[in-house]
């Protein structure tokens, strides 16, 4: 089988080479069959790279060791699911992974935009066509998935038992989709730059690839979160690591880009800045994947180092001059159909919004290079942190929550005192309202409270929103309240998800504020003794240490300590962390120990055990302990922000082509004044 | 003054102080990051250094030298980069990545005391490749 896929990279790499070559050359401009038979390369690609994943699958689940990646990523007694999931699990097998699912997203696009834009398509083919090339020639020349081994292993070495977990089987593939969409928009950004057609209709063209992109991005990160919370056992989710880091880059600059979006197709204005975004994302991307793949800079989770990093790092390179050569001698025919008139008015708060996105977002990006730069620039290489990353980005992010409730109310153009006053009284009366009964319970830390208090505005402002539109819909066509809350946003997808979108991004900074008020203890204890803790919602916990128990299990050996819980006074069960150590399927052990975090979740706060060893193999078991706050809300934040993100891409509802109407003066006052208008609100 | 301009001024403070933010971030958070080697070095040129400033050093565990204490959570190891050796001592849990065996790349966070041991406030344990298997020998 590995002959088969061999011969399947090289014929994908051939036959995208040649989509290259004809795309970019432009000889199909008068030759409408070969442009045809581009956009039918793009297929035939897909074709063969989806042979090259079934001859890869087919390897790990018939346990063919030979084969160097299968030898080295799963074991005969390694569940079935985590064989299936070992594609993505390493290296080679990603590179793989990621350009199938590129190719078939590549099909995609071409099949399914409308023949409208068919004068990018062989363009938006020649761009995915090298995408795909590169990927392949990574695999073909670096780093090969169908490599065998001069002998063959009785066992595979097995799966790191931290990737046996079910959310590591969906959050790489989740996060590769997302970066991996990117790749759509900008083919479409570059075929518009190329065709000089720098209308909105690429814009129109891309809305739902970048959403698509942005919602698996979201997900992804989320999920990410989630299997560090559960699985490395340091007690968070987010530790600015430059994994992590990698990740939120292209996130930030895509959700400024959505934003920016609007301001072109409504008023004309940011058609440079809308290119160089979706270009910035898309490196960004590949410098994401260049980073975890590269080892260039130090982190707690990389993939092995390997040359594979300088074929990315070339890449870049390449990818960036090219962009934004391209995007320079376009220039002149990028200028702004109408300029900004006034600062209290939603072009200038997107415009805001748009900056504090990109300076977060590069921010992140200069904590993350540090000391790289540090060490070319002044001799001496200087790290940061958790600490630089929390000091600059809380005040921007509380910029940007702000920005949050005052954008989507504020008027086009020119707010006046009416529009104002009618749309920010209510918001700023819940945010204060929160500030004064969050001091009241005697909170005191300023940044938490600021974050609740913008928190309760921004909630203020969507409550509203909601508040008017169902009352609309009820003296309009007197529905009942849930069926007019439901029709209000099945015709208003694109508005109300994204109202909903912001719900979730409130939720998630209401949680994350919490956690400046976990606690964590350490001790050590003999079985029967206990240890108490206070929450930060005045919860008495007491731990009281039950025993340490030994046994086996499927493919590993476990140590597992309990502690009986007693909440308020009451019992409140048992919680079980354990150590395992992971062995083959002839009890050989495999890995380093690895920990079980005990948690139990609740609305309030995670009750987060730690069991961190016994004292010289004996019952007296040391552990960490931490109550951290609102946790679960940030998976319920995470899920909300997926939703609204479905809500606004789901087909139907409306014409996807926002029209270039006269502008009105918010919706708020269009709602309560024209009696059709919630009819006629389609964008 | 236009809206065109207000605007200029309201993106120069929002970049300015992204800029601000950044430099005394950095400032006040950056930690030296060095090799034993160079920690060597730089307490020799700077006496000060010794008890008074912070860093992290990124070295191997000296197999063998590594003495935990469970009862008192506290644990004894020596780093070196082949050249210079430090010991270290921390108070704290280890992640599950630190252990005796050959060749476990660490970043330790701390001061250097008069004593020449580091204090550590922090202990990063590094694999070679995290999510790949070590290969037995």
């Amino acid at each position: 089988m590995t002959l088969l896929g061999q011969f399947a990279l090289w014929a994908a790499f051939v036959i995208a080479l040649w989509a290259v070559v004809i795309s970019f050359s432009g000889r199909w401009r008068d030759r409408p069959e070969l442009a045809a038979t581009v956009v039918r390369s793009v297929y035939a690609v897909f074709a063969c790279l989806v042979v090259a994943t079934l001859a890869l699958w087919k390897g790990l689940v018939t346990h063919d060791f030979n084969i160097e990646y299968v030898a080295a990523y799963t074991s005969r007694n390694l569940p079935s699911y985590f064989v299936f999931s070992a594609l993505w699990a390493g290296q080679k097998g990603s590179l793989l992974f990621w350009a199938t699912v590129l190719s078939l997203f590549a099909s995609l696009a071409q099949l399914l935009t409308s023949r409208r834009y068919a004068h990018l398509m062989p363009y938006v083919a020649g761009v995915t066509s090298a995408v795909v090339a590169f990927f392949v020639s990574v695999m073909i020349f670096g780093s090969n998935p169908f490599e065998r081994l001069p002998f063959t292993p009785a066992d595979g070495r097995g799966l790191n038992p931290q990737l046996q977990n079910v959310g590591m089987v969906i959050h790489p593939p989740m996060l590769y989709l997302g970066y991996i969409s990117i790749t759509i928009p900008f083919a479409f950004a570059i075929a518009a730059l190329l065709t000089r057609r720098l209308d909105t209709g690429w814009i129109q063209a891309i809305r739902k690839w970048t959403l698509v992109s942005w919602l698996f991005l979201s997900i992804g990160i989320t999920l990410g979160m989630w299997w560090a919370y559960v699985e490395l056992g340091w007690g968070g989710y987010w530790a600015w690591d430059p994994v992590e880091n990698a990740s939120l880059l292209p996130w930030l600059t895509m959700t400024a880009f959505l934003h920016s979006v609007m301001i072109q197709e409504k008023r004309g204005m940011l058609k440079r800045w809308n290119l160089g975004l979706i270009i910035g994302t898309f490196l960004l991307s590949i410098f994401g994947t260049f980073i975890t793949r590269s080892g260039v800079i130090a982190s707690v989770h990389s993939f092995t180092q390997s040359n594979v990093g300088y074929f990315f790092l070339g890449f870049l390179v390449v990818a960036a001059v090219l962009s934004f050569t391209l995007l320079y001698t376009r220039w002149p025919q990028l200028e702004a159909e109408v300029r900004l008139e006034s600062m209290l008015s939603r072009e200038a708060a997107f415009l805001f919004n748009n900056l504090l996105f990109v300076g977060i977002a590069f921010s992140v990006l200069w904590g993350t290079l540090f000391p790289i730069l540090s060490e070319a620039i002044r001799g001496t290489k200087i790290t940061v942190g958790p600490p630089f990353f929390n000091r600059v980005n809380v005040p921007l992010g509380l910029l940007l929550l702000t920005l949050t409730g005052i954008g989507p109310l504020i008027a086009w153009r020119k707010a006046s005192a009416a529009n104002l006053r009618r749309q920010f009284v209510a918001p700023l009366t819940t945010g204060l309202v929160t500030l004064v009964a969050l001091v009241g319970a005697g909170m005191r830390d300023p940044y938490p409270l600021v974050a609740y208090a913008l928190a309760g505005f921004v909630a203020g402002t969507i409550g509203q929103e909601f508040y008017r539109g169902v009352r609309a819909r009820r003296r309009m066509h007197g529905e009942p309240v849930p069926v007019a809350f439901f029709r209000l946003i099945e015709r208003n997808r694109r508005r109300y998800g994204g109202y909903i979108v912001h719900a979730g991004i409130i939720i998630y900074f209401a949680a994350f504020a919490g956690m400046a008020f976990k606690v964590q203890q350490e001790a050590t204890l003999k079985p029967g003794e206990s240890v108490e803790l206070k929450s930060p919602f005045g919860h008495r916990y007491r731990f009281t240490h039950v025993g340490i128990s030994q046994y086996e299990a499927l493919n590993r050996v476990v140590s597992a300590a309990t502690v009986q819980v007693t909440k308020d006074g009451k019992a409140d069960g048992l919680l079980t962390s354990e150590k395992r150590q992971h062995v083959d399927s002839f009890k050989r052990p495999t890995f380093e120990p690895s920990t079980e975090v005990g948690i139990r979740s609740g609305l309030q706060e995670d009750v987060y055990l730690v069991y961190a060893g016994s004292v010289d193999g004996t019952e007296e078991a040391v552990y960490r302990i931490n109550l951290n706050p609102l946790v679960w809300w940030v998976w319920f934040g995470g899920f909300v922000l997926a939703f609204g993100g479905i809500v606004t891409m789901w087909p139907g509802g409306g014409p996807l082509i926002a029209s270039r109407r006269p502008v009105q003066a918010g919706y708020g006052v269009s709602l309560a004044g024209a009696g059709a208008a919630v009819e006629a609100e389609k964008d | 003054m236009k809206a065109g301009h207000k605007f200029l001024l309201g993106a120069a403070l929002i970049v300015g102080s992204v800029g601000f933010l950044i430099a005394e971030g950095v400032k006040e958070t950056g930690v030296y990051f060095l090799t034993p080697t160079e920690l060597a070095a730089k307490t020799a040129s700077d006496p000060t250094f010794v008890e008074n400033v912070g860093f992290k050093i990124g070295a191997k565990v000296v197999p063998g030298s590594v003495r935990r204490d469970n009862a008192t959570r506290t644990i004894d190891f020596r780093v070196s980069d082949g050249t210079k050796t430090y010991p270290v001592t921390y108070h704290g849990l280890v992640p599950d990545t630190f252990t005796d065996a050959d060749d476990i790349e660490v970043v330790v966070e701390g001061r250097l005391g008069r004593d020449g041991v580091i204090r550590a406030t922090d202990v990063l344990a590094k694999c070679g490749s995290r999510y790949e298997a070590v290969p037995k020998a």
